[in-house]
């Protein structure tokens, strides 16, 4: 099957300021992709989410969706192709002064002109997707840290997105239910054909789900990998990914002055 | 217990041997590494330096700290240091607090700050802050017309919640403070009056006072404590929680979600809330004028009647209707500035508190100024 490139990210540079975190940031996400961004803490993962999805433009480069210049485009423009993303946060960030199910059926309200019942019947509909039936009437501060997340998945898929971001599904979930979230991801992704766009540093969940990926690095402030993380992990021969990715068991170390070649799998 | 101690001796040929005893524990005080700084530059030249522990009986961090400024130290002056004699536990810590370099450039702070840069940051500062205000002023301006072209999107329940909020909660406090400020007024006021026996001008005073500004000043300030305060807060937890990021991405802005319903409600609800207030001051003068000063019901009614016009009403209404407006943005617009922190929180609370008083001030003194230019 011949892929089809869904997110193309050239060039792109991201700084606060004239601090410059990332530079030189070009890959290419294609439909169907289960796609992670991987890195140490601080690189830069999340905030290069935040220009994905919209929240931060960026310094130097650009995003495009298909062949549309994401952050070229007028704000109207922009405002509508954000209507097909979905984008779970790290902590949920669930309106906290609305119940679940008015959390899941404000877009839908929004956006759509289906009556108040029907509205209600989807909204319950996404929360047991999740395995959240009859949570309905609950507010977000009354349940726990991963029932959030998985209703936060719940008001992304809303509107029944093209793309989901998912910055740190499993942070902060016991191993197992870390699992089922991914099961969820990729059950989501099978069954309703959404790229997936993954922020994540936990290996167990990179390897299960991720199909393509973009590795980011804090100290050399760019790429230094692309591609499936298994091949990466059998074929890179960079030694801050191969210990990023054995869990430093590879104990590869970087040589002074010496710039170890990036490995860009196609 | 032994106290710390520490010995210096020249042994061999350039060597200097390090003996510590004792119990090197915080607890006690202990000896400083500048000892050593005295024996390098005092004898002839020292180029090695070991360590003789064995009448050490305890350690815990204090004689690592020790440790690293000797190290330091004898880094500079080019001293090897040899560890052998040392306990293996501290010489384990040491290995590892040297393990991993220090990282060049994440050392901050204690760089001095001349004065003129701190005034020019703050200048700088400043004038951000107040292209940040227009542009929050401009955004929820917009967003007026968007409603008012019907293109603004808020869920009604939040408005009439926040209505809810800003009005009947309100009363308790309202009706106190403005009660005592009524009484105030009247006290002041009769002390200087009943010098001429002119008793029953304490109802003039206090009717076009309350009417005309005690009564929204009050009322502004109240709702500046509380309401923008929890307007601050709430948007600012909204803020920290990524909930504001969550709006954007679902295409909702969130100057028409949240911003604009507040506004809305509190300029609806201020001039009601000034009208009561009005009301409960004109109450508080007239307790003290009937018994205190013993004046009759109808004669402090009709004094009054006859002092507060329906310009000073009018007035009062305006005044009130501005600090609501005034109150709101600075409350929304705090929140929405704050940072990702607790603390930022707090900052965002306290400064729209700070800022929604001094606007309600200079409006006042506006408001006065403009009044008296059009001679009413």
């Amino acid at each position: 099957m011949a892929k089809e490139p869904h997110i193309i990210v050239q060039d792109l540079t991201m700084a606060y300021g004239s601090y410059v975190l990332q530079r030189d940031l070009t890959f290419t996400v294609n439909h169907g992709d289960v796609f992670i961004i991987m890195g140490g803490s601080g690189c830069g993962k999340s905030t290069l989410m935040r220009h994905l999805i919209g929240l931060k433009a960026p310094a130097k480069g650009a995003v495009f969706y298909g062949d549309v210049n994401f952050w070229g485009a007028e704000p109207v423009e922009r405002d509508r192709m954000m209507r097909h993303f979905g984008v779970m946060y790290q902590s949920g960030a669930l309106w906290s002064s609305l119940t679940l199910a008015e959390n899941v059926a404000l877009s839908l309200e929004l956006y759509t002109t289906l009556k108040p019942a029907q509205i209600r019947e989807i909204a319950s509909l996404k929360l047991s997707l999740v395995g959240l039936a009859g949570f309905e009437d609950y507010y977000p501060s009354e349940i726990s840290g991963g029932m959030k997340k998985r209703v936060g998945i719940a008001r992304a898929m809303a509107l029944d997105p093209e793309i989901l971001f998912f910055d740190e599904p499993s942070a902060g979930l016991d191993p197992v239910s870390a699992r089922l979230l991914d099961d969820l991801i990729l059950e989501l992704k099978e069954s309703l054909g959404t790229t997936v766009v993954v922020v994540t540093h936990e290996l167990a969940s990179i390897f299960a789900i991720g199909n393509n990926s973009v590795f980011i690095d804090a100290a050399e402030k760019t790429m230094i990998a692309t591609g499936h993380p298994k091949r990466l992990l059998e074929e890179c021969a960079h030694p801050t990914v191969r210990n990023f990715l054995t869990r430093g068991e590879a104990r590869a170390e970087v040589k002074a002055g010496e710039r170890p070649t990036p490995c860009f799998l196609a | 217990m032994a106290l710390p101690e520490l010995h210096l001796e020249k042994t061999a040929d350039r060597n200097l041997r390090i003996v510590l005893t004792g119990e090197w524990t915080l607890a006690n005080s202990l000896p400083s590494a500048q000892a050593l700084e005295a024996v390098f530059s005092a004898g002839p030249e020292i180029t090695r330096a070991d360590f003789e522990a064995s009448g050490l009986t305890g350690w815990d961090s204090g004689l690592l700290t020790f440790l690293i400024s000797v190290m330091e130290l004898c880094a500079r002056r080019n001293v090897a240091v040899i560890r052998d004699g040392l306990p293996s536990g501290v010489n384990r810590l040491l290995a590892l607090a040297t393990a991993v370099p220090e990282r060049q450039g994440a050392r901050r702070g204690g760089a001095h700050v001349s004065f003129l840069e701190r005034i020019g940051s703050a200048a700088i500062d400043l004038w951000r802050s107040l292209l940040e205000m227009v542009a929050f002023i401009g955004e929820a301006f917009t967003s007026l017309v968007r409603l008012l072209t019907g293109k603004a999107r808020f869920r009604p329940s939040d408005l009439i919640l926040t209505l809810q909020e800003c009005s009947v909660d309100a009363l308790p406090i309202v009706s106190l403070i403005s009660l005592l400020v009524g009484l105030i007024l009247a006290f002041i006021g009769a002390i200087q009056l009943k010098l001429f026996g002119a008793q029953i001008y304490v109802a003039d005073l206090v009717g076009i006072g309350m009417v005309r500004a005690m009564g929204a000043i009050m009322t502004g300030i109240i709702m500046a404590g509380r309401t923008g305060a929890a307007f601050a807060a709430r948007i600012g937890t909204m803020q920290v929680n990524e909930e504001i990021d969550a709006l954007k991405t679902t295409g909702v802005s969130p100057t028409d979600f949240l911003v604009l319903p507040r506004i809305l409600a509190l300029s609806i609800m201020m001039p009601l809330l000034t009208i009561y207030a009005d009301l409960m001051g004109i109450f508080g003068g007239f307790i003290v004028g009937v018994f205190g000063l013993d004046l009759s019901v109808a004669e402090y009614y009709q004094e009054t009647i006859k002092a507060v016009g329906l310009t000073n009403v009018w007035i009062g209404l305006f005044s009130g209707f501005v600090y609501g407006i005034l109150v709101a943005i600075a409350g929304c617009m705090r929140g929405m500035q704050c940072g990702r922190s607790a603390s930022a929180v707090g900052d965002a609370t306290t400064s729209a508190v700070v800022t929604s008083i001094v606007s309600i001030v200079v409006a006042t003194a506006v408001i006065t100024v403009l009044c008296n230019i059009m001679g009413i």
